[in-house]
Order: structure tokens, then C-alpha cells, then sequence
């Protein structure tokens, strides 16, 4: 028996973009939820629960974007020109977020001016990613190893609404993670935004759901055939059970990671469900994973660095984030 | 003005818009991450206050740079496949690879302790910060060597075959790796990163030393710049005649438009000036030395050089920007060791911090080294073309089929934010360079808390006051 190498890529790159979605997931969040909290001090608090922890969340998606060049190659020639638009504005929007950490301490005058390229930087950035992985789901059209479909292919009213859901779902993400870390007035109000955000969230991820089935047969068929559906038909109850903790967790405030955890699940199952729809493609409708794979020389050289970077990575960002654990308030020092 | 409405034209402006503002950013982090570590073990060996000064002086400025890097280099991961998706299609299973184990040993490394190394003093203690410091710096070279193996891979590939469906094959990833011109790029571009942190960081001492030349964080500043270019200086002058010899043996077309040879002759002049005719197939206004150039490529007076003739027209690259960029590398280069070896001059003499002229020649040289490796990569890049991957693969075959207006409203995008963002990133940088070093800065109204260490930057002065 041979290693199935595009198959350990494909794992191993779903892993790394999920990865990336739940760690910077949280701290565009917090860009997102930044204009509700108009106190200077709050908002100091606020940008210094991620600051130390940012830049290594971001690495993620340069993972998932370099691992993809590296592993599915072809897949990565496909989608990038598809969905062009919404990835440029991600990355100028990016561009916008991510230079605020440092641009808002270094002035007096301008400090609001990077606040908002804070907040609209995270939320553009979040609303492209959650287009671009609509204008994914729903297909691209591809002839002879290159993206031909049209300029505004990416652009539907299915797309908007992934668009929507994860500016919903990472500014749950971000609720959660400062319930974590904050105390008194500003925890009080993420409890009270978490409410409102978890109940939109459920509502767009049934939404999501209801509807990927009906943009291609093949969904529909890996759903609702038998015997599949015997495999499918928790998932829905899953996510309901998530829901709930999610519910309880922002009702007894003894357990602070509660909202984030069951957070970080829905977004998880949500996730797994998207794989069992896409599985075995790659790039929808056409390209499965076996196609779009680079050699086995590639996979193989690559994976080797992999198999032992990975857990070293895994251990000093575990590290970081230890360092850096506890409560961050305006009164108690930070550094 | 035709140029303008060719996509593959504007896709290729677009990248080297984004890579040139892009390099500055690494360029100087990877130096000052190495001095911020020399730095800090100098203060843990010493204990001299000053050295823990001229750090937190710097470590500000690293912060806003290293921001810009990331943000800057994440457009970079996605440049190859939102504008060159035929490149990465077929090129992807060689430099795919290489580029994840940037990601995976380097942009990691350098995130994982980021974190550590400007906030996280008080934290974990004298020792593992000093840990972190040095990690990120480790990391900040580990990512030179990865990308400048792709790009060297690109220059002179080998180690690969072709596959039927036109994808290049990695056969021995050794042969790829350590491809013909890669020790001669890796070396030459560390170098000319210190070089390029050691100028600024000369001329930001040299500039408050002018202010005051009992400055003592601005002395050590100065010192060690002075010291760092007098040795990388002429050294790199050197590692840059051996890439030469290495360029001349692997890709001579680069070389010929280098020298603005268009004939193949033996002796062939050394044009010191001049405007190459790519049209008129000859060198105009040439001020030439007779035979030295056959004697710098080839150690011989009579050597044979290769001209542009020898290749067909739309196999060659544009030979003036290629000569031109390569004469104001060079013209920089042996200005930088001019100025080392004035430095060691007034040194020798006792004099080092006393001289205004030393100390504005030093400010002049400030941004030289920026410039000398914005000329230098144009020099390997346009001395590349036609082709991405060198003799294999043309520019014009790499390109994605992207429309016109695509292209063009990307383009004008990353025109109008970069200069923006990065514009006002440079500006509180030269800001933080003007900051009297070793003073402790007045906390900013409205900013109270700043000094009570919530701040990032500030932080780290925080902790050392009330800390060591």
C-alpha cells in the first residue's frame, strides 16, 4: 500500500485554513466589534488582547496560501484568478488592518484615523473571505487547466450571504475571545453582543446549509441519499447542541471560554460540513483532489518539513499564547 | 503609453511595484533584527546601560517596519496566483514547496517570538527574552534563504524535469535548492541587508551626534555603523564581482546589457556611461575604457564578451534600464566604502564623533543602501526577461488570464494604499528615528497610559525602568 499523499495535503491544508479561521478569526472580530466601544481606554484594551498574538494568527493564511502553491498547484491557478477581486480587497483590506497595531500608538492626531483603518479593514477583510469562499462553493468554471469564467462570477446573492455569515461568526469569535480576556463593563457588553451574534449566526449557518445543497446536484445527492444521510443527519443536530452550549455558556458566567468553545465548534462543524459536501473536490464542480495535486516528489519533500515543524510550531505558539494568558485590564500593567 | 494597456505589462508593473515596496521592509529587518540582537547581548554581557538604550531606540522602529513587512508579504503569497496562475501552475511543484518551508521555519519563527520580543520583557525574564530576540533574527535569514532559492531556481534552474502537462518536475531537491546562483544571491543579499541597517543606523547617529556629540547612545550607534560598513563594504564589492563572474557563466545575455554590449567582441570596452539603443542595436554618448571591461569578466585583456547580437531580438532583455540600475548599484556600493574607510580615517585619528562632514556624508548615505538594492534586484529581474524562468519558461506564457481592467484597477489600488499606509509608516518611522536617543520621552497628552506600559512600544521602556 502507497501513501496518498494529495490526500494528506488536502487534510493537512484544510486543517492549516481552519486553523487560520479560528486565530485570526477572533482578532478581525475584535476589529469588527471595535467602533462599539467609543471609550479610548477600552479600545486600548481591546487592540492589546491581540497585539502580541496577531501577526502569528495571520501566518496561518500565508500557510494555507503558500501550502496550496505548494500542494495543488493547479487548484491555486484556478481559484486565485476566479475569485481576483475579492482576494485584492481582502489584501489591501488586510493591509489597512494590519499596519493599525503599530500606526495608532506611534500618533496623537491620527489615532482615530487607524481605528477605523482597524475596523474597516477587518470587516472587509472578513466579508471577502466569507464572498470568496461562497464564490468557491458555488463553482468555478474551468477549461483547459485555467479559470474561465466572467469578471463578476464571484459576486451572488449566495456569496453575500457567506460574505455576511462570517462577519457574523468572527464577531461571535471575537465576543468570545474578550469574555476571556476582559472584566467588568467591557465583558458585561461582549455578553450582551454574543447573544444577539450567536442567534444570527445559527439562523445564517441553517441558511448556508439549506441552500449549498441546491447549487449543485452532487451536493444534494451527498446529503440526502441513503445511506448517506444516516452520516449526514447529525450534523444538523450537532450544531443545535452547540448552540446550546453556546446559549448556556452566555448565561452562567462561571465558565468564561464557554461562548468562545462553543464558538469555535460551530465554526468547526460548519467547517466538517463543508467537507463532506466538497469531498472529493478540490476546486467545485470538477477538480477533485487528485487532480490538482502536485507530484508526489513535492508532496512528499514538503511534507517531510511538515510532519516535523508542525508540532514545533504547535508548541512555541502554544508558548505565546501561555505567556501572554490571563486577564488584560487598563489598570493592571500588560507588559 | 502602448505599454499601459498590455496586461502582461501591467502584471508585471504590479509585481515589481509590490516586491520593490515590499524588500525595503525585510531588507532592514533582517539587519536590525541581528543588530537588536548583538544589542541586547551586549547589554547582558555588559551590563552598560547605554546598549539597552540604543535597543529600545530601535526595537520601536523594528515593530512599525516588521508591520509593514508582513503586511506587505502577504500580498506577495498571493501575487503568484491572482496575476502569474499560468506560472504557478506550472512552476508551483518547484518553488511551491520551497516558499512552505519559508512559511513553516521562518514566518512562523519570526510571529511565534514577535510577540515575545516587544512585549513580553517583564513576562519571561532577561534569558528568554533575549532567546526571542535572537529567534526572530534566525528567522528573518531563514526566510532570505527560502525565497532566494526560489528566485535563484528562477535565475538558473536545474534539478527538474518537465512533465507532459508542462509542469516543471523536481528531480533532486538538492540540485534545486543549491542551484548555480544561489550562494552568490544569498550571500549578496544578506549582506547588502546589513549593509543597508548598518547605513541608517549610522546616519540616525550621526545626525543626533551633529546635535550633540556627547550623545552616548548616539556614539554607540555611530561606532558600530562605522564599523559594520568598513567591514561589509569592500566585502560585498567582492561577493558582487564573484555573482558577476556567476551571471556571466550562466545567463552572459544579463552581463551583455549590463555592459551595454551589443557586439561580441574580444577586448571589449568598459562603458562607465552611456545610453544603450535596444532599436539602433548599439551604445550611444558611450564613455568607454578600452579592454577593461574583457578584463573584469574575464581576467584576460583580450576575453571574449558576448553582445546582445548574438540573441534574437525578442530573446533579449532591455538593456537600458539593466545598465543603467547596475551603475547606480555599483556607483553606491563603492560610496558606502568610501565612506567606511573615512570612518576608520577619523577613527584612527580620535576623531570619529567630531566631524560634521563625516557625520553628514554618513546621513547622505542614509537611504544609499535602499536604493542600491531596489537597482540591484531590477538588474537581476529586467536582466532576466523575457523569460520567468530563465531560458524555460517566457513572462508573456506566465501570465493569468486576467482582463485589462483587472489588472489595471488592482494595480491602481495597491498604487493608492501603499503609498498611503506605507507613506504614513515611514513617516512615524523617520519620527521615532528623531526621538533623542537614550532620553526618556515625555508620556503624550491623552496618552497617559502609555507610560504605564499598555502601549506596545513603550511597553518595553516601561519595563526597564521599573525593572534591571
Amino acid at each position: 500500500m502507497t501513501i496518498d499523499l494529495p490526500l494528506i495535503w488536502a487534510i493537512l491544508i484544510a486543517v492549516a485554513v481552519l486553523a487560520y479561521v479560528i486565530l485570526d478569526g477572533f482578532d478581525l472580530g475584535i476589529g469588527i466589534l471595535f467602533p462599539l466601544f467609543k471609550e479610548e481606554h477600552e479600545r486600548d484594551v481591546l487592540m492589546n488582547t491581540v497585539a502580541p498574538v496577531w501577526d502569528g494568527n495571520e501566518t496561518w493564511l500565508v500557510l494555507g496560501g503558500g501550502g496550496l502553491l505548494a500542494a495543488f498547484p493547479l487548484a491555486y491557478s484556478i481559484v486565485f484568478p476566479a475569485l481576483y477581486a475579492p482576494l485584492i480587497i481582502m489584501l489591501l483590506a488586510l493591509t489597512f488592518r494590519g499596519v493599525a497595531f503599530e500606526f495608532r500608538w506611534r500618533t496623537v492626531r491620527w489615532k482615530g484615523v487607524w481605528d477605523w483603518s482597524f475596523t474597516i479593514g477587518s470587516l472587509v477583510a472578513t466579508l471577502m473571505q466569507g464572498i470568496a469562499l461562497g464564490g468557491l462553493i458555488q463553482g468555478i468554471r474551468v477549461v483547459d487547466r485555467a479559470y474561465a469564467g466572467g469578471w463578476w462570477d464571484w459576486l451572488t446573492p449566495f456569496s453575500l450571504l457567506t460574505g455576511a455569515a462570517l462577519v457574523v461568526g468572527y464577531a461571535l469569535l471575537g465576543a468570545g475571545w474578550l469574555i476571556i480576556k476582559t472584566e467588568s463593563d467591557i465583558q458585561d457588553r461582549c455578553y450582551r453582543y454574543a447573544k444577539l451574534l450567536g442567534i444570527l449566526l445559527v439562523l445564517m449557518i441553517g441558511a448556508v446549509s439549506l441552500w449549498t445543497p441546491f447549487l449543485d446536484a452532487k451536493f444534494l445527492a451527498r446529503w440526502f441519499t441513503w445511506p448517506n444521510i444516516a452520516l449526514t443527519a447529525p450534523m444538523p443536530l450537532l450544531v443545535l447542541a452547540a448552540a446550546w452550549a453556546l446559549w448556556r455558556g452566555l448565561h452562567d458566567r462561571r465558565r468564561e471560554a464557554q461562548p468562545f468553545l462553543a464558538t469555535l465548534a460551530l465554526f468547526v462543524l460548519s467547517y466538517i460540513g463543508l467537507g463532506i459536501s466538497f469531498w472529493p473536490l478540490m476546486v467545485p464542480p470538477d477538480i477533485t483532489i487528485w487532480e490538482a495535486a502536485a507530484p508526489d516528489a513535492s508532496l512528499g519533500f514538503l511534507l517531510v518539513g511538515a510532519v516535523i515543524l508542525l508540532p514545533i510550531i504547535l508548541a512555541y505558539t502554544g508558548y505565546a499564547y501561555w505567556i501572554f494568558r490571563g486577564k488584560v485590564d487598563r489598570h493592571a500593567h500588560y507588559h | 503609453m502602448q505599454a499601459l494597456l498590455d496586461p502582461v505589462f501591467l502584471a508585471r508593473l504590479q509585481f515589481a511595484f509590490t516586491v520593490g515596496f515590499h524588500i525595503v521592509f525585510p531588507a532592514f529587518t533582517i539587519g536590525l533584527a541581528s543588530y537588536l540582537a548583538v544589542l541586547e547581548a551586549l547589554w547582558l554581557l555588559t551590563k552598560r546601560e547605554v546598549y539597552m538604550q540604543v535597543f529600545r531606540h530601535w526595537l520601536k522602529i523594528f515593530a512599525v517596519t516588521f508591520a509593514m513587512g508582513v503586511v506587505s508579504g502577504i500580498v506577495m503569497s498571493y501575487q503568484f496566483g491572482t496575476n502569474w496562475s499560468v506560472f504557478s501552475d506550472r512552476a508551483g511543484p518547484v518553488v511551491g514547496p520551497l516558499m512552505g518551508y519559508e512559511v513553516l521555519t521562518a514566518f512562523f519563527l519570526e510571529a511565534g517570538f514577535l510577540g515575545v520580543m516587544l512585549f513580553g520583557m517583564k513576562r519571561v525574564g532577561k534569558g528568554l527574552h533575549f532567546a526571542a530576540t535572537a529567534m526572530v533574527a534566525f528567522g528573518t535569514f531563514l526566510s532570505a534563504f527560502w525565497i532566494l532559492a526560489v528566485n535563484s531556481w528562477m535565475q538558473t534552474p536545474q534539478g527538474h524535469v518537465i512533465a507532459a502537462n508542462g509542469q516543471f518536475v523536481p528531480e533532486s531537491w538538492l540540485a534545486v535548492i543549491f542551484n548555480p546562483s544561489f550562494p552568490y544571491r544569498l550571500v549578496h543579499m544578506v549582506l547588502a541587508a546589513y549593509l543597508t541597517t548598518a547605513l541608517v543606523v549610522g546616519a540616525v547617529g550621526a545626525w543626533h551626534l551633529l546635535r550633540d556629540r556627547t550623545n552616548a547612545p548616539a556614539r554607540v550607534m555611530f561606532s558600530m555603523a562605522m564599523w559594520m560598513i568598513v567591514a561589509t563594504a569592500p566585502v560585498q564589492i567582492v561577493v558582487g564581482d564573484f555573482h558577476g563572474l556567476n551571471t556571466l557563466a550562466h545567463q552572459p545575455a544579463k552581463i551583455a546589457a549590463m555592459e551595454g554590449h551589443y557586439e561580441t567582441q574580444r577586448g571589449a570596452p568598459l562603458y562607465l556611461f552611456g545610453w544603450p539603443d535596444d532599436e539602433a542595436e548599439k551604445t550611444r554618448y558611450g564613455l568607454a575604457i578600452p579592454k577593461l571591461g574583457s578584463l573584469i569578466l574575464t581576467h584576460e585583456w583580450e576575453g571574449e564578451l558576448k553582445g546582445l547580437k548574438d540573441w534574437p531580438k525578442e530573446d533579449r532583455p532591455p538593456a537600458a534600464l539593466v545598465f543603467w540600475s547596475f551603475r547606480v548599484m555599483v556607483g553606491l556600493g563603492v560610496l558606502m566604502a568610501l565612506l567606511g574607510l573615512a570612518g576608520l580615517a577619523w577613527r584612527w585619528r580620535g576623531r570619529l564623533y567630531d566631524s560634521p562632514v563625516l557625520q553628514r556624508a554618513a546621513i547622505a548615505l542614509g537611504p544609499a543602501g535602499f536604493v542600491a538594492v531596489i537597482a540591484g534586484w531590477i538588474v537581476t529581474e529586467v536582466g532576466r526577461q523575457p523569460y520567468t524562468i530563465y531560458g524555460l519558461m517566457r513572462t508573456s506564457e506566465s501570465v493569468s488570464p486576467i482582463g485589462l481592467p483587472g489588472v489595471a484597477s488592482s494595480l491602481i489600488g495597491f498604487i493608492v494604499v501603499y503609498f498611503a499606509v506605507f507613506g504614513a509608516g515611514i513617516f512615524y518611522i523617520f519620527r521615532l528615528m528623531g526621538r533623542t536617543p537614550g532620553v526618556v520621552e515625555p508620556s503624550e497628552p491623552k496618552a497617559p497610559i502609555r507610560t504605564a506600559g499598555i502601549t506596545p512600544g513603550p511597553g518595553m521602556l516601561a519595563d526597564n525602568e521599573e525593572g534591571p
